[in-house]
């Protein structure tokens, strides 16, 4: 598989990979999270697995299950370790600490390595095998915290060897060594992998929104962070001088009320414009994303708040021109002017969104360089270079003590 | 033309960087100074020579990252351009480079009477680097196979060994300057002295590469001509 990516990672990346593959090869290496499906963690593993398998690396991958209470507790900690209130009882903690000493029992954890995905699984630090070493990935922003939260959760952070962050400011100040690896897409994916002009009308086709001028897109839940009415409101204020349409694509969770809220709110604020298109798109709309993001003339994340934000990245990869909220990591994919655009209110996205519209020679120059940065910075070959990188390097500090 | 051929082949290592989040951060440059002075040395070469490392793209003003930061969001200029114009490559090692930025600092510092504290939510964050060297499996032992290795490496492997080489004061046979020089090398001094010259011209690694290319292939069609 390796092979794939030769013509469309940096030169010289796969010769890179294998030579950084025999300094680990045959060790043994468990990821361990929450879901086989659903979420960007497992859409990841499910990428990287097989190439780390092709580099002769004893690769598995573990998913704890657990109940109801569960998986709400996880849910409640989760957003309360990005800072949210939250209420969380202590049957809800019982259920996480039971949950984590019944999957040790259950899962396979004997490996030399193990990474450990967020916090859901991080009590499994309790079962680690002796002289294994383990790394706890830490994907979400837990810089701000709920202190009781964080209180609860980090006397088992603190066991580990090593944590990973995806920004610096992710990052909680912890007695452990803290490396920073940036997320990463995947260019052969269903999400990003090439597409043929007449695919892509199709899929346009299917989803009811002509080509007949620029289309404006953002994909994004609808939550308030990510600030669809925002968008909206950007467009109104281009539309009174350009002519284009807004495509909003993106789904809402059963479980959480708020985007319902939200697509409502977005709903009013569009109106009765035949231009504006909000789409409902199932978590596996991975084709008609790709589609859309490839039909689009700019597109925006405009976010008041944002993990990494993997869907710039993914919109640089086809050489789009991308202007998003200067927020999280979309500030380390955007630099303005050169790949994109940082905004932080709708005038700011009304004001670069018409500026490109009337430049296209620079929409041009900012999708090719968007995605020459995008090959070397945001692609799984770099993302799999680090994560060897690190084994090496922790493999090399155990022995020398 | 007779092809001239090393007694010692060039090694083509390349390298990757592991960045260390420290958890250190500044948000104004008198805490900036106190932190640069009790960083760890690999901290201090990151925000320096790593420079380099990265792609062009996110190559912003200046050559190092402190001046950067003081000139973009603790907005001082002046000390940004004070910063901004030290070439890491001319100091031997890492504590000479330290101490040269510490005075600077603290000189401005003294001589000024507003302190201004950062104004955006981007304070300055300490990274520490861990470079991993790796052997290619590459090696050349006359100018052709130098050029045609280096037209085709990860980029890595061109500051491995232009500036990691030259920082870390690695053996002869790991700078391509004094390999090019070095009698056991090529012995070719005049195009060495170019190729030391190419590094410190302030490009990025890629332009680094296509400008040591340049010559290599000047001296080739020159070889072949005489």
């Amino acid at each position: 598989m390796l092979e794939y990516y030769r013509d469309i990672a940096p030169q010289g990346t796969v010769e890179l990979l294998q030579q950084l593959g025999r300094r680990v090869e045959g060790k043994s290496l468990v990821h361990v999270n929450s879901t086989r499906y659903g979420g960007g963690v497992a859409e990841m593993l499910h990428r990287l697995l097989p190439l780390f398998d092709e580099l002769g690396i004893r690769v598995r991958w573990e998913v704890m299950a657990g109940s109801d209470l569960f998986y709400r507790a996880t849910r409640s900690l989760y957003n309360a370790l990005q800072g949210s209130r939250q209420r969380i009882t202590p049957e809800m903690y019982d259920a996480y600490i039971e949950c984590n000493r019944e999957s040790a029992k259950r899962l396979n954890l004997d490996a030399e390595f193990a990474m450990i995905h967020d916090p859901q699984p991080a009590a499994l630090i309790d079962a680690r095998p002796h002289g294994a070493t383990w790394i706890w990935r830490c994907h979400i922003d837990v810089s701000t915290p709920q202190h009781s939260v964080w209180q609860f959760l980090r006397p088992f952070v603190v066991r580990y060897d090593a944590a990973v962050v995806s920004l610096p400011k992710f990052s909680q100040r912890l007695p452990l060594p803290q490396f920073l690896v940036y997320p990463s897409i995947d260019p052969l994916s269903e999400k990003n992998c090439e597409l043929q002009p007449d695919e892509i009308d199709k899929v346009l086709q299917r989803l009811g929104v002509p080509r007949d001028k620029p289309i404006l897109l953002q994909v994004s839940r609808f939550d308030r962070f990510k600030d669809p009415v925002g968008v909206v409101a950007a467009y109104r204020l281009v539309k009174k001088s350009h002519d284009c349409r807004l495509v909003l694509a993106g789904g809402t969770a059963t479980d959480d009320p708020e985007s319902v809220e939200v697509l409502a709110e977005v709903q009013e604020a569009a109106g009765t414009d035949p231009d504006v298109h909000i789409l409902l798109l199932p978590p596996t709309a991975n084709l008609e994303i790709n589609a859309l993001q490839r039909a689009a003339t700019i597109i925006y994340q405009k976010s008041t708040r944002e993990g990494f934000g993997l869907t710039v990245a993914e919109a640089l990869w086809k050489g789009k021109p991308v202007i998003g909220g200067e927020t999280g990591g979309i500030v380390v994919q955007l630099i303005p002017g050169v790949t994109g655009f940082t905004v932080n209110s709708p005038e700011g996205a009304a004001f670069y969104t018409k500026r490109l519209l009337n430049e296209p020679e620079l929409m041009a120059v900012l999708g090719r360089q968007g995605k020459e940065y995008a090959r070397h910075r945001f692609l799984i070959t770099r993302h799999l270079q680090d994560y060897l990188g690190l084994l090496i390097y922790l493999q090399e500090r155990g022995r020398t003590g | 033309m007779i092809e001239r051929y090393a007694k010692q082949p060039f090694r083509f290592f390349s390298c990757m960087e592991l960045r260390e989040v420290l958890g250190k951060r500044a948000v104004d440059v008198p805490r900036l100074l106190e932190l640069i002075e009790e960083a760890p040395a690999d901290s201090i070469y990151y925000h320096t020579y790593s420079y380099y490392l990265r792609h062009a793209y996110t190559q912003q003003l200046y050559s190092n990252d402190f001046a950067n930061w003081i000139a973009l969001y603790a907005q001082d200029r002046v000390l940004g351009e004070r910063l901004g114009v030290l070439d890491p490559f001319e100091f031997s090692d890492i504590e000479q480079l330290r101490g040269e930025i510490l005075s600077i600092m603290a000189d401005h510092l003294n001589h000024s009477t507003v302190v201004t504290r950062c104004i955006v939510s981007e304070p300055f964050e300490f990274i520490r680097s861990h470079v991993i060297e790796i052997p290619l499996g590459l090696e050349a032992t006359t100018l052709g196979e130098f050029y045609d290795a280096l037209a085709i490496v990860e980029v890595g492997a061109v500051y491995n060994h232009v500036c990691e080489a030259r920082m870390r004061k690695k053996p002869r046979s790991a700078d391509f300057a004094d390999w090019l020089a070095w009698e056991e090398g090529l012995g070719l001094q005049d195009l060495a002295s170019k190729v030391e010259q190419a590094a410190r011209l302030g490009l990025s690694l890629e332009g680094m590469r296509n400008k040591i290319l340049r010559l290599c292939d000047q001296e080739l069609t020159r070889q072949r001509a005489s």
